[in-house]
């Protein structure tokens, strides 16, 4: 069922974006498909909102793009300037903590000691039932 | 008083000529005066006028805890302070009010330093001008001061005089303003690309970036963990390598600082720098660097040599390519910090409940930026399966190569090496933000985020003013965990440099300041 709304979602999304990308920026690298959008505002929870948003995403892909021309064979990625070094670990023994009530006070919504969301499992209502894309 | 160096004002606080309740309430009536700058989210007065009092009873029975006691500080708003509201200047963590300092804070606090306030900055320290925060834009007090207004000829007083301010610089822009305008004697900054440098450059002031893995990043709201580190703003390199020595040292709450012993240290005095070699990055004579700093820099080197310095020109390979790579790693890593903003346990939530996924993607709607969000986005781009390797991979490849490279020229005998902090002066915000944020930072990061790549220590140094009556600063990089020896030649430097003091016209124009401005104008630094 899941299957079958996004595959719905995703062609009212395609129609309602192929107009849209198609306009994209023509500095970019046209990497930024509707599919794309779509799958981007899922992971990361954070909305484009315009046309304007794409295109600079599309900016900052082109700009990444620059990497290929440095040649890196035989390098290996560095993850931290630190890497020489043993990372500290410290004891396993509590000596903190017990401030639960302190932690509360700067949720919104809590019930004696727990924090309230709202049902989970629940895929995001489909894009066409979302508010329209504006050129803002 | 306000103009004197920390050192200055912590002897004569130990001397009593002057109280650190008085030392507190002129630098909160200065900060009540200078408040158009826009430089603090929060003014903790009250917070303040307590530590004040503490501070007077340690010194009336002789028992202050140091250097930094009873002397004002502030503090970026990316800091946790415990009880004092914490925003990183965004919509998401309005009204949020940490249970814990950050601690680096608690170190200033526990040497008794009085917090003024929270500075201003950019959304989330994304930025390079403090001009995209959710309070507004810093302005830079250097807009104000009479050597900016006689080199401008001003239209007469009343008519758009304050249409054309000038950006801070960012994204700790707010820091920089507050120790530019004598509102306290050091703040505490964030530098994950240049973000405590360029401000500093900009306002005139001492912009230091420690080694990564020195102080402790517990407590700062982290924007790329690999590369972040507090940074501190001073007006003399003295009073930075002072709170350097109070706040280095590994902390067990942050495992990514060194373990390595770190003794307080007081800043000897360089006389002789002829053993010295100084390295000139062939790559960093960028073309858009403007002329006058080109000038400044080549000064700069000639100093050197004419005091009996090596001067050398060294080559960092990989230069053009460490803007790239850092867009990309930021981004990656932004991406990931990002996601713990979801309304649930902190910061702002909406009002959605029709389930955890919509909640959280209003949430983040509301109460981010475009910069923010843009950069969130990028990131998880870079980040997908089928770009993992070709992008994000691929950037830390490189990364190591542009560490390479600075290895490879301090093992050549290389000291420090020498170069500018910025393109050119401090702009004017109408002309800043006719480009967007990214490309901004891809410009003014240029000279100072490949040394955050590599860990390195660095800090920009004012040298002299712009033909525009702006301050220019230049920046010299060291070796990695040679903090100590780079300040001491960064001290040497300044000594022979005598950057002039700002005079503040506004504070000028109210009588009631003009004593305070006499004893500004009289400081040198020589001392």
């Amino acid at each position: 069922m899941w299957v079958r709304a996004t595959r719905l979602g995703l062609w009212s999304w395609l129609g309602w974006r192929r107009g849209f990308t198609s306009k994209a920026d023509p500095q970019g690298s046209g990497r930024v498909t509707a599919e794309v959008i779509e799958h981007l505002e899922r992971l990361a929870l954070v909305d484009f909102r315009s046309q304007e948003a794409v295109a600079r995403l599309e900016k900052a892909i082109a700009f990444a793009d620059r990497l290929r021309a440095v040649d890196t064979d035989g390098v290996e990625p560095m993850e931290s300037v630190l890497e020489d070094r043993c990372l500290y670990l410290r004891s396993d023994s509590v000596v903190e903590g017990n401030c639960a009530e302190e932690l509360l006070q700067n949720a919104h919504q809590v019930v004696e000691e727990y924090f309230v969301a709202p049902p989970g499992n629940i895929s995001l209502p489909k894009q066409d039932e979302q508010e329209p894309f504006s050129d803002n | 008083m306000l103009g004197r160096t920390l050192r200055e004002v912590s002897a004569a606080l130990k001397q009593g000529q002057i109280t650190p309740t008085e030392l507190c309430q002129k630098c909160l009536s200065l900060i009540k005066k200078t408040k158009f700058l826009n430089a603090y989210i929060t003014v903790s007065e009250e917070v303040a006028l307590k530590q004040a009092e503490e501070s007077e009873k340690r010194y009336k029975k002789g028992r202050s805890l140091g250097d930094l006691d009873g002397i004002p500080i502030a503090v970026k708003d990316n800091f946790s302070t415990s009880g004092i509201e914490t925003t990183c200047a965004s919509n998401m963590l309005k009204g949020y009010v940490p249970p814990f300092n950050a601690t680096v804070v608690q170190k200033l606090l526990d040497q008794g330093a009085v917090l003024m306030g929270k500075t201003n900055l950019d959304e989330f320290a994304m930025g390079s001008g403090s001009t995209d925060g959710a309070f507004g834009p810093v302005k830079n007090p250097w807009s104000y001061s009479k050597q900016y207004r006689e080199k401008r000829k001003q239209k007469p007083h009343g008519e758009n005089e304050d249409s054309d301010w000038l950006i801070t610089g960012g994204s700790s822009g707010g820091s920089a303003a507050a120790v530019a305008a004598f509102t306290c004697f050091a703040a505490l900054g964030s530098d994950t690309g240049g973000s405590t440098r360029n401000p500093a450059a900009h306002c005139g002031v001492v912009g230091f970036k420690p080694s990564y893995g020195l102080v402790s990043r517990h407590g700062l709201i982290p924007l790329v963990n690999s590369m972040d580190v507090p940074g501190i703003l001073t007006r003399r390199v003295d009073d930075a390598a002072i709170v350097l020595g109070m706040l280095a040292g590994h902390d067990p709450k942050d495992s990514t600082t060194i373990q390595d012993p770190v003794k307080p240290f007081t800043l000897s005095t360089l006389t002789d720098v002829s053993k010295l070699c100084i390295g000139i990055p062939k790559e960093y004579l960028a073309p858009e660097l403007s002329g006058e700093v080109r000038s400044f820099w080549s000064k700069a080197a000639n100093l050197f040599e004419s005091e009996g310095a090596k001067v050398i020109e060294v080559s960092l390979p990989h230069t053009s390519y460490s803007i790239v790579c850092y867009h990309v790693l930021c981004t990656s890593e932004v991406a990931s910090n990002m996601a713990r903003f979801d309304g649930l346990e902190y910061g702002h939530r909406c009002d959605i409940t029709v389930s955890t996924e919509a909640m959280y993607a209003a949430t983040r709607r509301e109460g981010f930026n475009d910069v923010v969000r843009g950069r969130i986005l990028a990131g998880n781009f870079f980040l997908l399966k089928e770009n993992y390797e070709n992008y994000f991979i691929k950037a830390q490849k490189v990364r190591r190569l542009i560490a390479n490279d600075f290895v490879k020229v301090f093992n050549s005998g290389v000291d420090v090496l020498l170069t500018p902090t910025t393109l050119r002066g401090a702009a004017p915000y109408l002309e800043f933000i006719k480009e967007d944020n990214r490309t901004r930072s891809a410009q003014d990061d240029i000279f100072t985020q490949a040394v955050n790549m590599a860990g390195l220590p660095a800090v920009s140094v004012p040298v002299a003013l712009s033909n525009q009556g702006l301050p220019i600063g230049l920046q010299f990089i060291g070796r990695a965990f040679c903090d100590q020896q780079l300040l001491k030649i960064a001290k040497w430097f300044e000594k022979q440099v005598q950057f002039p003091v700002t005079q503040l016209q506004e504070l000028m124009d109210d009588g009631s300041s003009i004593s305070e401005i006499d004893k500004l104008a009289s400081v040198s630094l020589k001392h």
